[in-house]
């Protein structure tokens, strides 16, 4: 079983980052672009019987700072 | 009187913030990441700055995950003191014991220089060789030093006269200005600026030693 974090900064943080890379693009031309915020994708390999729960447990304790920023599991 | 400051992989401010406390009259011991207890009588513990672990996943995470960190949160869950600079006030607000976390700085450049730094208050054993308004130089050298909290933190800090450090102009787009905030108890000192780098003549500097000097003399036996 495999499962996909998905770690973003929470709304309202702001991601110095996805402004710059915002910045590039408008510099760049691509002017369609209003926003950019960059995140974290994180693959586990996670054994049999491992469950979601045991997953958003690893969100809260490591995976993700949950006081700036929010995750979402996919199981893959 | 003893200090154990923190040794982690990647630390790099270790041995600047033994020295400072050894000037300051305490005897130092260092402590590896992964012991899993402080040495027996400890009166401060100092989480120093660097890259633990390479900085990896967040600054300051891995090494808030090490056996190290438990003893350290039971030591001042029990009412002793810390202090965490740099990398150490980012690994203090990942295990939870100082409350924000520390962002990319808002110019995503990394900042090394001497910055302007304004003592809020004088209310600490950390800053009571200080008058509250003092404005001391001291370095900064940080990537990630751009604090942030809720609103409702930033209230209770400022309420409850928490906020130790602001910077004279921000440097790092941090929430009103915040250089180093206390613990309920003042007994934990997080700041990103670097006191211990500005602690001996050599240093071209010494507006660090008067933090290092009242701890010394607040944790004097009496």
């Amino acid at each position: 079983m495999k499962a996909r974090v998905h770690v973003m900064l929470k709304n309202g943080v702001l991601d110095p980052q996805g402004e710059a890379v915002r910045h590039a693009l408008g510099a760049m031309g691509f002017d369609q672009v209003e926003g950019v915020r960059q995140g974290k994708v994180i693959d586990l390999e996670l054994a049999d019987g491992a469950t979601e729960a045991d997953v958003t447990r690893m969100c809260e304790k490591l995976l993700a700072n949950t006081v700036i920023e929010r995750f979402e599991i996919e199981l893959i | 009187m003893r200090a154990a400051v923190i040794v982690f992989p990647g630390s790099n401010c270790d041995r600047d913030l033994a020295v400072a406390f050894e000037q300051a009259g305490f005897s130092v011991d260092m402590v590896w990441h992964k012991d899993a207890t402080l040495p027996e009588g400890i009166d401060i513990v100092g989480v120093p700055g660097g890259f633990s672990y390479g900085d990896y996943l967040r600054c300051g995470a891995i090494a808030a995950q090490s056996p190290i960190c438990k003893a350290l949160a039971a030591h001042t869950e029990r009412g002793g003191y810390a202090v965490g600079i740099c990398n150490g006030f980012q690994v203090l607000t990942e295990t939870g014991i100082l409350p924000g976390a520390l962002l990319r700085n808002a110019g995503l450049k990394y900042i090394c220089r001497t910055v302007g730094l304004k003592v809020e208050t004088s209310d600490s054993a950390f800053t009571e060789g200080y008058n509250a308004g003092d404005v001391i130089g001291i370095p900064i050298a940080h990537h990630d030093g751009n604090y942030f909290a809720d609103d409702e933190v930033l209230a209770e800090l400022k309420d409850q006269d928490r906020i130790a450090f602001t910077y004279a102009e921000n440097p790092n787009g941090s929430r009103d200005d915040i250089a180093g905030i206390l613990s309920h108890n003042r007994r934990v000192l997080g700041m990103m600026p670097h006191p211990e780098r500005a602690a001996d003549s050599g240093h071209g500097g010494t507006d660090g030693t008067a933090l290092f000097r009242a701890l010394a003399g607040v944790l004097t036996p009496a």
